[in-house]
C-alpha cells in the first residue's frame, strides 16, 4: 500500500496537484494498474485534498474508467451507425456467445474483456472488432470464431477450427 | 430594477432574481421538486417549466434557473406548460411511484394513468441531498455516482464516509422519501391521493395557477 | 531551430524551405490516417522505405507518410507526386513494383489504379478519380501534402502566414469584421454564427481580464470521423485558427479538447504542439508581435455528453459531464466562469482560409444562410466510404451518387442520416435537398457535425430508431427528468415495436415523448434525441406500423419478425450450414434439401452468411 502511495503521488505532481487535472490523474492511474482499484482513488482523493465521492463520481462518470479488474485481452466491437447498418449487432451476438460474456465484462479465467465503442471512425472497414488494439475489418459473424481462436487455445476450440478448415 | 409580466401580471424584480423567485414573491405557486430556497439552484426536475413567449414563438424554460430579463413574458400555467409538466410528473411517477408527494402533486395535476413501465428507483435524482451535504454541511458525505439511468446517490464505495456528520439533513430535505400510504400496493404507479378527496383552501383571489387543479378545479375561497 | 520573431523572418525561412525543395524530385505521399492503419498502411509504408534504401535511391525519391486522403474505401492509398499518380489497394507486395516500374520508368501499373465500376473507365491521377472530382477540398486537400509530423511541410505550403498578417497588420476588431463578412458558422453542429460568438467573447466582462479558447474535439457522433481526420493529418491548420481567434477575442490560453478514442490524434496533435513551440508560432512572444499565447490538451474520458460546450468546460475542471442551463451563454461566462470562445476543429480550420483569400472569396461558396465548404463523412451502405468536402448547397444526390458512387450490391436507396444522434432521416422524396444547415433542419434533420449514413432496403428505419435512442440512453448524463426517463422509456417502446410487443397508441406515445424532450429538455443531447425518432416516424411511418399491426419488419432485420428458411430449390445439401449453426438448429441428409428448426432458431444469421447457393432465405 506504502507504494501505491508513493506511485499515486507521483501521478498526482506530474500535473501538480491540481483539481482539474482529475480526469487525466485517473487516466494515468488507470493505465498504471490497468483499472482503478480502490486504494488507488483513496490515494487521489487524499492527494488532491478532494472529497472521496467526488473522485468516485467522476471515475463513475467516463466509460474510458474501469472500477474493476480487466482480462487479458480487450475485445472490443465497434457500434458505430455505420458499422451498425453493416451488422455489427450480429457480430457483437457472436462474440457474446464465443465468450459467455456481457459488455463490459470479463470472462471468469481472466482471459477476455468484452468492450463496446461507439464508432473508432475506419468505418470503411466496418463491421470492424479490435483485440488488444489491433483492428479486424470487414468482420462478420461467421469470421468472429476464428478471430478470437487466436488467442484462445483450448483443446475444445482446435477441434472446431478442424472442422471450420475442412468445411 | 428588472420589469416583467407573470400570468399577465406586471412586476419588478432585482436583476439577478430567478423567475420562480420573483413568481413566489408575488405569491404565484409554481410547483417545484429540486429546488429548495436554501441551496443552489439545480434545474433538473423541470417541474418548475414555465413558458416563456417572444412575439410568435414561446419556449419552456425551468423558473428555478430563468434570470428575469426585462420585458419578458412569463406564463405559469398556460396549455403548453401544463402539458409539459403532466407528462413529466408521469415519467417521475414511473420512476419513483410510492412517494407521498408525487402522488399528491399527480393527484394535483389530475394525472389518472401512467403510460410507462414501472421501474421503481426511489429516487427522482433530484440532487438536494447531494447539495445539502456539500453546500450547508459544507462535507463530502455523500454524491452521485454513474451515468444516466444508472445515476444514484451514494457514498464512496457504499460504506459510510467519515466525512459524514450524522445531521441527517440528506434524508430531513429529501421531497420523495415519505411513502404514499398505498405504497408498495399500488395499482399501475398510481394512487388516486388525498389531495382527489381534500380541497386545498388557501387562495383567496384566483390567478389560475397550478395548484389545486384536482377533479373540482380551480376554488375560491 | 531558433524561434522566429518577425514576420520578415517567418517569409526567409519559408522561401527557405520551398529553395530546399525540388518539385520535380519524386515524393510517394502515403495516406497515414487511422482508417488506412487498420487497413495496414504502416506495412506498406515500411516497405516502400526498405526498398528505396535497398536500391539505393533515398536521395532521389521522397517517401512521405501523410493525413489522411479521405478516399477511405480503397485504402492503403498513395499518390505519386509530382505527376498525382493515383494508386489505391496498395499492399507491400506491389511496392517494388511501383519503384521500378512507376516512380523510375514513369509506367502506370494498371491493377492499382481506380476504375469506376459503372463505366469501366480507369483513372490515372487523383484529379480524375470521381471521388475527388467533385469535391472542393479546400481545407482537407492540404491533408495529402504534409507530413503532420513536420512542420515545415505547413511552412511550405503557406502555413501560418494568416497568422503573420493578422498580428502584423489587423486589428483584433478587423479579424471580427473579416469572420463575421465571410459568414462562417460553427461546424461541429450548432451552425452559430462565428464572428458573432467571437464578438460576444471580446465584449463580454473580465475583471481580470482573463479569457479562453477552446477547440472541441470530442467528435461522438457515431459514424463522423473528420475532426479527427483534420487533427491527425493537418494539426497546425487547426491551431493557426486558433491563435488567430486568441487574437480576436484577446484569450491568451487556450485548450484543445480530444476525444480519448484518437490516440493518433493526440499523438500528432502534440507533436504539432511542440514544434509551433519550437518556431515562435505559440508561447509567448509570438513572431516577435508581443502577442502571447498556448495551448493545453486535454483527454477526454469517454462520454459524448462532453461534446456540449458547458459539460466540456465541466470535465475540463475535472468535473462531472454535467451541462448547465445556457441562459448565460459561455462566450459571457464560461471556463472557470470566464469568457470562452468554444468552436469546433473544423470551424477552426476555416479561419486561415478566409483570413488568407478573404471574405468576400469566401462567401461566394455556398449558399445565401450557410457559406463556404464542409466536410462530411460518407459511410454506410455506399460504395465511395470516405471524407468528403463539398461547397455548401450541393444537392444530397451529387454527394450518394456521384462522389459515393451509389449503393453496392445493386441494392435500392432508402434514406440517409444527417447529423448522428441529434439529427434525422432523410428519404428519397429529398434526396434533391440542397445540404445546408437550414434546409436540413427544416426537413427534420439536422447538419450535425458532419455525419451522413447512407441506408438501403436492407435497412429498418425502426431499427435505427431503436439504435440511436439506445446510444443516448447510454449517454446521457442523468441529470434532468425527460432526458433521463423519457429516452429509457422510447427505448421501452421502441425495443417492443422491434421485438413484436408494439401495440396500439406506441406512435403516438413516441411522438408526445418526443415533443417533451424537445420542450424541456436541460441541454442539446435532450433536446434533439427526439429526431431520430420523429423523423423515422414523419417518414416511414408505414414501417412502423407494419411492425406494430403486421407484426412484421419490411426490411428482414428485426430478428423477433423474421423467419430463415432454407430455399430447397437452391439448396444442395452441402451442409455447410448444419456445421455452422451455433444451436443446431439445421437438420438434413447430404446433398439433400435442408430444413431450419424455427423452435431452435436464434436467428443468428450464420447459416445465411455461410451459404454460397443464396439458399437461406429470410422472411
Amino acid at each position: 500500500m506504502v507504494n501505491d502511495y508513493e506511485k499515486v503521488k507521483a501521478i498526482v505532481d506530474r500535473y501538480g496537484g491540481k483539481h482539474d487535472s482529475v480526469i487525466a490523474i485517473l487516466q494515468d492511474v488507470q493505465s498504471e494498474y490497468h483499472y482503478l482499484p480502490e486504494h488507488a482513488l483513496r490515494a487521489v482523493a487524499v492527494q488532491l485534498g478532494l472529497p472521496l465521492i467526488q473522485i468516485c463520481g467522476v471515475a463513475t462518470f467516463f466509460k474510458a474508467f474501469s472500477l474493476k479488474p480487466r482480462g487479458e485481452h480487450t475485445v472490443t466491437v465497434c457500434l458505430g451507425t455505420a458499422c451498425h447498418v453493416r451488422g455489427a449487432p450480429a457480430v457483437l451476438d457472436e462474440v457474446k456467445r464465443q465468450l459467455g460474456i456481457e459488455p463490459g465484462n470479463t470472462t471468469d479465467d481472466m482471459r477476455f474483456t468484452l468492450e463496446t465503442v461507439n464508432c473508432l471512425g475506419a468505418c470503411a472497414l466496418g463491421p470492424i472488432l479490435v483485440v488488444d488494439g489491433e483492428y479486424q475489418g470487414q468482420m462478420s459473424s461467421r469470421k468472429v470464431k476464428k478471430t478470437l481462436s487466436k488467442y484462445k487455445k483450448t483443446p475444445k476450440d482446435r477441434r472446431h477450427e478442424e472442422i471450420a478448415v475442412s468445411g | 430594477m428588472i420589469e416583467l409580466t407573470i400570468d399577465g401580471i406586471k412586476i419588478k424584480a432585482e436583476e439577478g432574481t430567478t423567475v420562480l423567485e420573483a413568481a413566489r414573491e408575488m405569491g404565484i405557486i409554481i410547483p417545484t421538486l429540486c429546488y429548495h430556497p436554501g441551496l443552489s439552484p439545480y434545474g433538473a426536475c423541470r417541474i418548475c417549466l414555465v413558458e416563456v413567449v417572444k412575439g410568435n414563438h414561446s419556449s419552456l424554460e425551468a423558473s428555478c434557473t430563468l434570470p428575469v430579463d426585462q420585458r419578458q413574458v412569463i406564463l405559469t400555467n398556460s396549455e403548453k406548460v401544463t402539458r409539459a409538466r403532466k407528462l413529466i410528473m408521469e415519467l417521475l411517477l414511473s420512476s419513483c411511484p410510492n412517494s407521498k408527494t408525487l402522488q399528491d402533486m399527480a393527484a394535483n395535476m389530475g394525472i389518472n394513468k401512467v403510460r410507462f413501465k414501472i421501474k421503481d428507483r426511489g429516487c427522482i435524482l433530484c440532487g438536494l441531498c447531494v447539495r445539502f451535504c456539500k453546500e450547508q454541511m459544507r462535507s463530502g458525505g455523500i454524491g452521485f455516482v454513474g451515468r444516466g439511468t444508472s445515476r444514484r446517490v451514494a457514498t464512496a464505495f457504499d460504506v459510510t464516509p467519515e466525512e459524514c456528520r450524522n445531521c441527517g439533513g440528506c434524508e430531513w430535505i429529501c421531497p420523495v422519501c415519505e411513502k404514499a400510504c398505498m405504497a408498495d400496493s399500488l395499482i399501475d404507479g398510481l394512487c388516486g391521493g388525498c389531495q382527489n378527496l381534500v380541497p386545498v383552501e388557501t387562495c383567496l383571489v384566483c390567478t389560475g395557477c397550478s395548484e389545486s387543479v384536482g377533479p373540482q378545479g380551480h376554488r375560491v375561497y | 531551430m531558433k524561434r522566429l520573431r518577425s514576420a520578415v523572418e517567418l517569409e526567409q525561412l519559408r522561401v527557405k524551405i520551398l529553395n530546399e525543395r525540388k518539385p520535380e524530385k519524386p515524393c510517394i505521399s502515403i495516406c497515414g490516417g487511422t482508417g488506412c492503419h487498420a487497413y495496414g498502411c504502416e506495412n506498406v509504408a515500411k516497405a516502400f522505405k526498405n526498398e528505396i534504401k535497398r536500391q539505393g535511391l533515398s536521395k532521389q525519391v521522397e517517401l512521405k507518410v501523410t493525413g489522411c486522403h479521405g478516399f477511405c474505401e480503397r485504402g492503403p492509398l498513395m499518390v505519386l507526386h509530382p505527376q498525382k499518380i493515383f494508386y489505391q489497394r496498395v499492399s507491400p507486395d506491389d511496392v517494388s513494383e511501383i519503384i521500378a516500374e512507376t516512380v523510375i520508368k514513369g509506367n502506370i501499373i494498371d491493377r492499382l489504379l481506380y476504375v469506376e465500376p459503372v463505366s469501366g473507365e480507369k483513372a490515372q491521377f487523383e484529379e480524375d478519380v470521381p471521388f475527388y472530382k467533385r469535391q472542393q477540398r479546400l481545407v482537407f486537400g492540404n491533408n495529402g501534402l504534409i507530413d503532420p509530423t513536420n512542420i515545415e511541410d505547413y511552412l511550405a505550403i503557406g502555413g501560418y502566414s494568416a497568422l503573420s498578417k493578422v498580428l502584423f497588420n489587423m486589428q483584433p476588431e478587423e479579424v471580427i469584421e473579416e469572420i463575421n463578412k465571410s459568414g462562417l458558422r460553427g461546424r461541429g453542429g450548432g451552425g452559430f454564427p462565428t464572428g458573432r460568438k467571437w464578438e460576444s467573447c471580446r465584449n463580454a466582462l473580465s475583471s481580470d481580464g482573463i479569457r479562453y479558447v477552446i477547440c472541441n474535439a470530442d467528435e461522438g457522433d457515431p459514424g463522423a470521423y473528420m475532426d479527427r481526420s483534420l487533427l491527425e493529418g493537418n494539426p497546425h491548420s487547426v491551431m493557426e485558427g486558433m491563435v488567430i481567434g486568441a487574437y480576436a477575442v484577446g484569450a491568451h490560453d487556450g485548450y484543445v479538447y480530444v476525444r480519448l478514442e484518437y490516440p493518433l490524434a493526440l499523438k500528432n496533435l502534440g507533436i504539432a504542439l511542440g514544434q509551433a513551440r519550437e518556431y515562435g508560432f505559440l508561447g509567448q512572444n509570438i513572431l516577435g508581435s508581443g502577442f502571447d499565447f498556448d495551448v493545453k490538451i486535454s483527454r477526454g474520458g469517454g462520454a459524448f455528453i462532453c461534446g456540449e460546450s458547458t459539460a466540456l468546460m465541466a470535465s475540463l475542471e475535472g468535473k462531472v459531464g454535467e451541462p448547465r442551463q445556457k441562459h448565460i451563454h459561455t462566450a459571457l461566462q464560461g471556463l472557470y466562469s470566464k469568457p470562452t470562445n468554444l468552436n469546433n476543429v473544423e470551424t477552426w480550420a476555416n479561419v486561415s482560409l478566409i483570413i488568407n483569400r478573404g471574405a468576400d472569396w469566401y462567401s461566394q461558396i455556398g449558399t445565401e444562410g450557410s457559406k463556404g465548404t464542409k466536410i462530411f463523412s460518407l459511410v454506410g451502405k455506399i460504395n465511395n466510404t470516405g471524407l468528403v468536402e463539398v461547397p455548401m448547397g450541393i444537392r444530397l444526390r451529387e454527394i450518394i451518387y456521384d462522389i459515393g458512387g451509389g449503393i453496392p450490391r445493386g441494392k435500392k436507396f432508402k434514406a440517409i442520416q444527417t447529423g448522428g444522434p441529434s439529427g434525422g432521416c432523410l428519404p428519397e422524396s429529398l434526396i434533391d435537398l440542397p445540404v445546408d444547415f437550414d434546409r436540413l433542419t427544416k426537413a427534420g434533420s439536422m447538419m450535425g457535425s458532419g455525419g451522413m449514413i447512407v441506408m438501403d432496403e436492407g435497412t429498418c428505419m425502426v431499427d435505427i430508431a431503436r439504435y440511436f435512442v439506445n446510444f443516448l440512453t447510454e449517454e446521457s448524463c442523468g441529470k434532468c427528468v425527460p432526458c433521463r426517463e423519457g429516452l429509457d422509456r422510447m427505448l421501452d417502446i421502441l425495443t417492443d415495436i422491434t421485438e413484436g410487443r408494439g401495440k396500439k397508441g406506441d406512435i403516438e406515445l413516441l411522438e408526445e415523448l418526443g415533443g417533451l424532450l424537445k420542450e424541456s429538455s436541460l441541454c442539446a443531447l435532450g433536446t434533439t434525441a427526439s429526431n431520430p425518432v420523429l423523423s423515422t416516424i414523419k417518414y416511414f411511418r408505414a414501417e412502423y406500423e407494419a411492425h406494430i399491426r403486421e407484426k412484421r419488419c419490411p426490411a428482414g432485420v428485426c430478428k423477433a419478425l423474421i423467419t430463415f428458411m432454407v430455399d430447397s430449390e437452391k439448396c444442395t445439401g452441402c451442409g455447410v450450414c448444419l456445421r455452422e449453426c451455433p444451436q443446431e438448429a439445421i437438420f438434413g441428409e447430404k446433398k439433400k434439401p435442408h430444413t431450419i428448426d424455427q423452435s431452435k432458431c436464434i436467428r443468428c444469421g450464420l447459416c445465411r452468411d455461410s451459404c454460397k447457393f443464396e439458399a437461406i432465405i429470410v422472411a
